[in-house]
């Protein structure tokens, strides 16, 4: 299964040879040995190589592992059984679900009968709040790996009728869904859900919380854009850190990847005692993003503010908007993020956005399913495997 | 009525400072003789106890009239009588709210054959509406002992002004909460840290210092008499010790929850430890419990707040907040003493002499005429609370599953026995 080891053993002569003649890094390869996995975007230097200096036809077929990974990499079974926050795992669970992840980035997300792990499976979207991406997202991944998909659009169904949350919970327990993907305005309710249903519970969002499959997918765009490397990282999350959940995972995320972190915004949008969280604070552009290899903005959340945060979307643009100038303090090569859906103008310029040299903003979107499946596959496999031990 | 006498138990007065082990003799309702005397009719032996007043617990809401499913005058007056708490003033918060006086006397009249005395805080505004001030003069008259307006503070301070100004003609006691609104409105948190990890709306400590020097201040001006009502902070304790030191009529109180629990009990969502105001640190905590001992907060209060378990179980921002607690007032503050951090003395002056005092009841001392509401506890007893055994019609505790030591094994009132263990 792992195709990596048989190209570099047997079209290189192993490790070093294969870093010689490729000009990376032997970690780099030592990565891809591991891993059994080769990122696509080398996939055409490779078969280059191969072909004029060792005489070596490869084609891309040679790059589709015949299945997944084992869901046990590094010998430590995937035992989780919800994604509710990023601090309830370990490192060999997110190392397991970035592998899982990248391999189905590989097979570009393709929908084909290997893939169908879920299949027989039942997958909810509950959302209690408006999603485009996440939701399509989540359905787009559960179709693909085959399972039954149902969206369940709460805003206009019982729960306006005065059923509570836990209601909710009961009557769709019935119907014995195996995975459930929850998004809510309050922190902390898939949480509550999951102590309720039997199902495993994913939280596409929960209020000022967490956000945890949004900061897997940032990690894993960053997995595949740095080659593998995400330790050592610096990288600056900007913006209104205060109301946003997708900033609490990726730093409780890329803390734990051994990326080192900085927070950039007004006072008004960076929370208190932020500097106990294993982060350096900055309240302006030029000395926060000084050496970033990596520039994370996030949205203004005008919706959850309650009377001024920023005197105007003009202020805030001018003084912490990301444009070319700004974009400038950082390390030469820096890459931009931003988890959408953005607010062109107020807190990155179009031109940034837009250039696909510098800005992932449109791999995150796809490497969103990619690592939506990977979760959906991980959880599923141990909620298998621990019914199996049951019965 | 065939005399009682309470025999080899440790009489422990908190207002006069007497402790000793001797013999209480109690008739027609009152205390009638204490100390070395003579056994006289019926007989509870007392040995390995301490006898100390009843307590009073100045601050209960209950469900009755208008939310009877949360709780009724009947069963928090079982609940009480099981904390060892004897007086209780009921919160103006009710449906109707207590504006008045045919309301106060309602209460009155409701509460007359229980097992506990009753008392009614008045509104200080008609429907808590913070704006129309209520008929002081009369309510008072009709018998309510305190005035408060609930669990929201009066926002305007102009309205807070002539209400205390108005007050002081009748020397009433204006209960005002220590929370401004501006920086606490729709807040669910304590604002730190914790409370930044769980993506909880949180006020700031500073809130409260904020309100509470404002009350101090217009009770300088005014000369009235205001009680600073279920402090949380640490550093609201600076202005309350000043304006004591300049000897206004300032009081404060505090909630035993405060004393016994930290923001780290909420744990993940854990919403039966939702309060308002919310749980802090354990530097603030710490600081309460020193309050208390050297008398800058003046009284402990159960912040008794009855809620069923579907107002509970919600997601933390949705559900209400509140916890049941007479029933374990005593305990709770007792387990604190079994920690080294409370002093028994200043605790039990806290629960029964300073509140008497400050509602003018006469109530909450062991002295030769005084009602006969005692309470008989074990002080080193441990034991596990279960929230399914509390005798409050709504469960809602934060100390469900918690260990806690001494507890109430004799209740009295009127020089009888309305409750034994």
């Amino acid at each position: 299964m792992s195709y990596a080891v048989d190209i570099i053993d047997d079209v290189f002569g192993g490790i070093r040879p294969a870093a010689r003649a490729l000009g990376k890094p032997a970690s780099t390869i030592q990565g891809w040995y591991e891993a059994g996995t080769i990122p696509q975007k080398h996939w055409q230097d490779i078969i280059d190589i191969a072909r004029d200096e060792f005489d070596y036809h490869l084609s891309p077929d040679n790059f589709f592992p015949a299945e997944a990974p084992p869901i046990s990499a590094h010998g430590y079974p995937f035992q989780q059984p919800h994604c509710l926050s990023i601090n309830d795992y370990k490192r060999p669970d997110i190392d397991t679900l970035l592998n899982l992840g990248a391999h189905y980035l590989d097979l570009n997300v393709q929908k084909s009968p290997q893939n169908s792990v879920l299949a027989g499976k039942t997958l909810i979207n509950l959302f209690f709040e408006n999603s485009t991406r996440t939701e399509k997202s989540f359905e787009l991944a559960g179709k693909r790996l085959g399972a039954d998909v149902i969206s369940m659009q709460v805003a206009s169904s019982s729960v306006k009728k005065g059923e509570t949350l836990l209601d909710t919970a009961a009557t769709l327990n019935a119907m014995n869904p195996d995975l459930l993907v929850v998004r809510h305005s309050a922190s902390g309710a898939p949480a509550l859900l999951a102590q309720k249903v039997g199902c495993s519970v994913i939280n596409a969002g929960d209020g000022m919380h967490e956000h945890p499959t949004q900061a897997l997918l940032d990690a894993l765009t960053l997995h595949q854009a740095f080659d593998g490397e995400i330790g050592g990282l610096r990288i600056a999350i900007c913006g209104d850190i205060t109301h946003s959940r997708v900033a609490r995972s990726n730093v409780a995320l890329l803390n734990m990847l051994g990326a080192e972190l900085r927070l950039i915004g007004p006072p008004t949008l960076i929370p208190m005692d932020a500097d106990r969280w294993g982060v350096e604070v900055f309240h302006d552009m030029e000395s926060g993003l000084a050496g970033c290899d990596v520039v994370m903005m996030l949205r203004l959340q005008l919706e959850r503010m309650r009377g001024a945060f920023v005197p105007s979307k003009r202020e805030y643009f001018h003084y912490y908007g990301l444009d070319r100038a700004k974009l400038g303090f950082a390390k030469s090569g820096a890459m931009v993020m931003h988890p959408g859906p953005m607010n062109r103008g107020v807190e990155i310029s179009s031109d940034v956005a837009d250039d696909p040299n510098i800005s992932l903003i449109t791999q995150q979107v796809e490497t969103g399913v990619a690592m939506r499946m990977a979760i959906l596959h991980a959880l599923s496999d141990a909620q298998d495997r621990r019914r199996g031990r049951i019965s | 009525m065939k005399p009682l006498t309470i025999t080899d138990v440790r009489i422990f007065d908190p207002a006069s400072g007497y402790d000793e082990i001797g013999h209480i003799g109690l008739e027609n309702g009152q205390i009638a003789e204490f100390g070395d005397i003579e056994i006289e009719g019926d007989i509870l032996d007392g040995s390995g106890l301490i006898c100390a007043p009843g307590l009073i617990d100045m601050r209960v809401r209950t469900g009755e009239p208008g939310k009877e499913n949360r709780e009724t005058l009947a069963t928090a007056a079982q609940a009480a009588i099981a904390g060892g708490v004897t007086s209780i003033v009921i919160m103006p918060e009710t449906d109707p709210v207590i504006d008045d006086m045919s309301l106060v006397d309602f209460m009155r009249r409701r509460a007359e054959d229980l097992p506990v005395n009753v008392y009614v805080a008045g509104a200080l505004t008609k429907g808590l509406d913070g704006v129309s001030m209520t008929e002081l003069g009369l309510l008072s008259g009709a018998g309510a002992v305190m005035f408060s307006n609930g669990a929201k503070p009066i926002e305007d301070a102009l309205i807070m002004r002539r209400i205390l100004s108005y007050g002081s003609v009748f020397n009433v006691l204006i209960a005002n909460r220590a929370a401004h609104p501006d920086l606490s409105r729709g807040t669910v948190a304590h604002e730190s840290d914790r409370a930044s990890r769980l993506g909880l709306t949180a006020a700031p400590a500073i809130s409260e210092r904020i309100m509470a020097e404002r009350d101090i201040a217009l009770a300088e001006l005014t000369g009235g008499q205001v009680l600073i009502d279920l402090v949380s902070s640490a550093d609201v304790l600076e202005p309350i010790k000043r304006a004591k030191a300049k000897d206004l009529d300032v009081a404060a109180s505090v909630s035993i929850n405060h004393l016994a629990l930290n923001e780290l009990d909420i744990g993940d969502y854990r919403t039966f430890a939702k309060l308002d105001p919310p749980l802090r640190e354990e530097r603030d905590r710490l600081a309460l419990l020193a309050g208390i001992n050297d008398g800058v907060i003046d009284v402990i209060v159960s912040d008794h707040d009855p809620r069923p378990a579907g107002e509970k179980r919600l997601p933390y921002s949705e559900s209400s907040p509140g916890a049941v607690g007479l029933e374990l007032l005593l305990s709770a503050g007792l387990s604190q003493v079994a920690d080294g951090r409370l002093d028994l003395t200043a605790f039990l002056r806290a629960v029964t002499a300073r509140p008497a005092e400050l509602l003018g009841l006469n109530a909450g001392q062991i002295k030769e005429g005084a009602p006969a509401d005692l309470v008989l506890f074990d002080p080193e007893m441990p034991w596990v609370c279960d929230s399914e055994k509390l005798r409050s019609r709504s469960k809602n505790t934060p100390f469900d599953g918690r260990r806690l030591t001494g507890r109430a094994v004799y209740t009295i009132k009127g020089g009888e026995v309305v409750y034994s263990a």
